[in-house]
């Protein structure tokens, strides 16, 4: 689920964009869930446009990609936070209260699990399971993970991405293409 | 001017960035640049639970490990060992000569995968390479057959490690066999079980292990490509994977003609979308072929018609791993160790409420209690040892009376869990069983493809009554509904994932039914833990009235002036336990039973 940083996106046509994508990935056979990946990775969601086009340029049916891409839990059809929250469900997160590290973040940040703040801050996720066990809860917080979260250090990092974005003071909308800070 | 007398070696995995491994490389790189050392980066010692670590070898190859080192330790290591000589031994975690706490969870286990992680560097070949790294493929393809290979792993006995333990020499056998030119290889690396992290390190910490198992298993039943299957929650798994392919492929033991011998193998990444019943062989073909990951109906098996209908053989990761130690050193130095029908070793993810958390290896055979308590190092909270989960979602829920069981493939079956992957998760008296339950059948829930009926709807409707139950509703015919919903859920699903999913229940309903009467009949969560069934006190006379609860609760459900005891309305409360976090007088209590209606 990475996440990178692409300035390129605002500058050129999405839809040269998703040509060049789709044609690198051409060649493979079953290439769909890679395609949807890489649309995903520049964009940070992908958009019905988007499923159109591909649907134009491989001949696959727009509904057999859509099924696909609400079958797998990775792909989001709606536009990202500025800020991705993803909240580790596993069973050793469960076990040392993951429950209430997403009710801290829903609480912080406004917005609920599935879904982003009415600010376009914050998305905020629960995923299961990052891999990291031993040093439960953990959150990975746009691409930084954090061990033992507690429901204070939750508080913590809402509040300093809050203040980071203020003091960018970045114009109102540019969140809609999923800029991310890596 | 470069410093000979010591190396140091960072450890960088996933859980050791999520540490503060990162920072602590940060901090030590130029402290070290000034001592004329550049330290290298390592994967996962399998210490994860006194992350992040600093090893430092001396001259004379003798080894200090140290433990939870934060940004200031590694300046004072670097200052104190590096420049003073003298090892900083109230930090150390292991070391050749030291006698310390952390020893046992080392020397107690048998590391023939997990003996060089932590030490190689996993983005070198080089470092691969003078630990005996690709011995196995250079004898394999100078010196045997593909009918000698699979002999070779028959006679070890090596059985997948993904959880059901099939012969893996059998699987290859079977793909030989089967007729068709092209033929696949694929890794399973989708590691879907929560709570399991052993192919996680495995692939960041020793991708090429993995990648000589494979090109060994592509020879032996004749593919000639092979694709890891990896989920995309693992990124630096890919990245080190990817630098592993590409170096293998630099120095010839992938691509064409490998080491002269006629052989050609190429190996591709795909990376899973996120769902976990793509761990199911064939729902993971499906995914590879850019489909919805659905399980179809066995037979034909995938070693007759695979991945785009040609005969495929699917190992896990670790299975893949141990195959290039069996040809290296021998199948009968391998299956020397474990049990009658369970050779070798077996890797487990040891987490949950365990002093000593991270990647455990065992010769099959070693009892629960061992590893709990000698290799673990017992319970972390200090409280008694309720249960241990294997096999995640579609394991069981073992008590700690049966804490002498051996972990064998047989054993743990006979009594209603499953081996599973290698999660183990340590629960306490402090965990809910039937919340336990709850959680894995959420999960089953929500993963479930929804192909068969008995899964799709049979495990939703039993979710229902676990949430019934945790939330107080429950009654005792629950108990008898919920074992009969999942007998059938059982024999109505076609995979893996919708046979398996009612286990964490039946093993719970076997071993801890009284907990789940507690729930039904007197309407009380034993371990605290159901929120319907607890309720959060202020003790007035413990209550100093410090303010930092109510200023803490995100409600505003509770109220108290200057010197006056706090005290919540419970009907506000929404029992996320902020409070009790905040106290430093001990003066909140979480009490048994939902709350008394508020008088107004």
């Amino acid at each position: 689920m990475s996440r990178k940083k692409n300035t390129a996106v605002t500058e050129k046509d999405p839809v040269e964009i998703i040509d060049a994508i789709v044609r690198k990935h051409s060649v493979d056979r079953g290439a769909t869930i890679p395609i949807l990946q890489e649309i995903q990775q520049t964009f940070g969601y992908i958009a019905p446009e988007a499923i159109t086009r591909i649907s134009d340029l491989t001949g696959i049916p727009e509904s057999e990609i859509y099924s696909i891409a609400t079958f797998y839990a990775q792909f989001r059809l709606q536009p990202v936070g500025k800020y991705i929250i993803s909240v580790c469900h596993g069973t050793a997160c469960h076990l040392a209260g993951a429950e209430k590290i997403s009710d801290a973040f829903e609480h912080a940040t406004g917005a609920k699990a599935g879904g982003t703040s009415e600010d376009g801050l914050f998305t905020l996720e629960k995923v299961a399971c990052l891999g990291c066990c031993s040093l439960a809860p953990v959150v990975n917080f746009n691409n930084e993970t954090h061990a033992r979260v507690t429901a204070d250090k939750a508080q913590a990092l809402v509040k300093a991405a809050r203040a980071a974005a203020a003091k960018e003071k970045s114009p109102k909308g540019e969140s809609q293409h999923g800029k991310q800070e890596v | 001017m470069e410093n000979k007398k010591y190396k140091v070696r960072v450890g960088l995995s996933t859980c050791g960035i999520a540490a503060g491994a990162g920072k602590t490389y940060d901090e030590i790189v130029p402290l070290l640049a000034a001592c004329g050392i550049t330290p290298e980066k390592t994967g996962c010692m399998g210490m994860c639970y006194c992350e992040p670590l600093v090893e430092v070898i001396d001259s004379e190859g003798k080894s200090y490990v140290y433990g939870n080192v934060t940004a200031d330790k590694a300046a004072r290591i670097v200052e104190e060992h590096i420049k003073g000589g003298h090892p900083v031994t109230e930090l150390l975690v292991l070391g050749t000569d030291a006698e310390t706490e952390h020893a046992p969870f080392i020397a107690k286990q048998h590391r023939v995968l997990l003996k060089h992680l932590g030490k190689i560097n996993p983005e070198s070949i080089d470092s691969y390479l003078e630990v005996g790294g690709y011995e196995a493929l250079t004898k394999v393809l100078g010196s045997m057959t593909p009918e000698e290979v699979i002999a070779e792993i028959g006679a070890a006995g090596l059985r997948g490690r993904g959880g059901a333990g099939f012969p893996t020499h059998l699987k290859w056998k079977y793909t030989r066999e089967a007729a068709g030119e092209q033929k696949y290889i694929v890794c399973n690396a989708d590691e879907g079980d929560p709570g399991a992290f052993m192919d996680r390190s495995l692939l960041e910490s020793n991708p090429h292990s993995v990648l000589e198992g494979m090109i060994i298993a592509g020879y032996a039943i004749g593919a000639t490509a092979g694709y890891v299957y990896c989920r995309a929650e693992y990124p630096l798994a890919i990245r080190n994977l990817r630098t592993a392919i590409a170096a293998a492929g630099e120095r010839g033991y992938l691509g064409k003609n490998i080491l002269g011998s006629g052989f050609d193998f190429s190996v591709q990444i795909r990376e899973g979308a996120g769902a976990f019943v793509c761990g199911e062989e064939t729902a993971l073909l499906m995914s590879i072929e850019g489909k919805r990951g659905m399980p179809r109906f066995r037979p034909p098996y995938p070693a007759q018609k695979g991945l785009f209908g040609r005969p495929t053989c699917i190992n896990n990761v670790e299975t893949l791993a141990n195959v290039p130690y069996i040809i290296r050193e021998g199948a009968a130095s391998y299956s020397r160790l474990g049990t009658e029908n369970s050779k070798g070793t077996k890797v487990f993810a040891l987490a949950g409420k365990v002093k000593r958390g991270g990647l455990v290896e065992i010769p099959m055979g070693l009892t629960i209690n061992e590893i709990v308590f000698d290799i673990g190092g017992g319970i972390s909270t200090g409280k008694k040892f309720k249960a241990v989960q294997t096999g995640g979602p579609s394991g069981g829920c073992i008590p700690a009376s049966l804490g002498d069981t051996p972990v064998d493939y047989d054993s743990l079956k006979a009594i209603g869990a499953i081996m599973g992957s290698g999660g183990m998760l340590i629960m306490d008296e402090d965990t809910c069983m039937v919340d336990v339950a709850r959680y894995f059948l959420t999960f089953t829930c929500d993963e479930s493809c929804g192909k068969c009926t008995f899964c799709r709807t049979g495990t939703k409707k039993m979710l229902e009554i676990l949430n019934r139950i945790t939330e107080g509703k429950g009654t005792e015919s629950d108990l008898d509904l919920l074992e009969d919903l999942a007998k059938q859920v059982m024999a109505g699903s076609l995979c893996g994932l919708g046979q398996t999913a009612p286990n964490p229940v039946l093993t719970t309903l076997r071993y801890f039914r009284d907990e789940y009467l507690a729930h039904v009949r007197d309407k009380r969560c034993p371990a605290k833990v159901c929120k319907a069934l607890i309720h959060y006190l202020i003790h007035p006379e413990a209550c100093v009235a410090c303010g930092a609860c109510r200023r803490n609760c995100p409600v505003g459900a509770i109220t108290g002036a200057k010197q006056t005891p706090h005290v919540i309305n419970q009907d506000l409360c929404i029992r996320c336990g902020l409070c009790l976090n905040s106290c430093k007088f001990n003066a909140i209590e979480v009490a048994s039973g939902a709350p008394e209606p508020q008088e107004a």
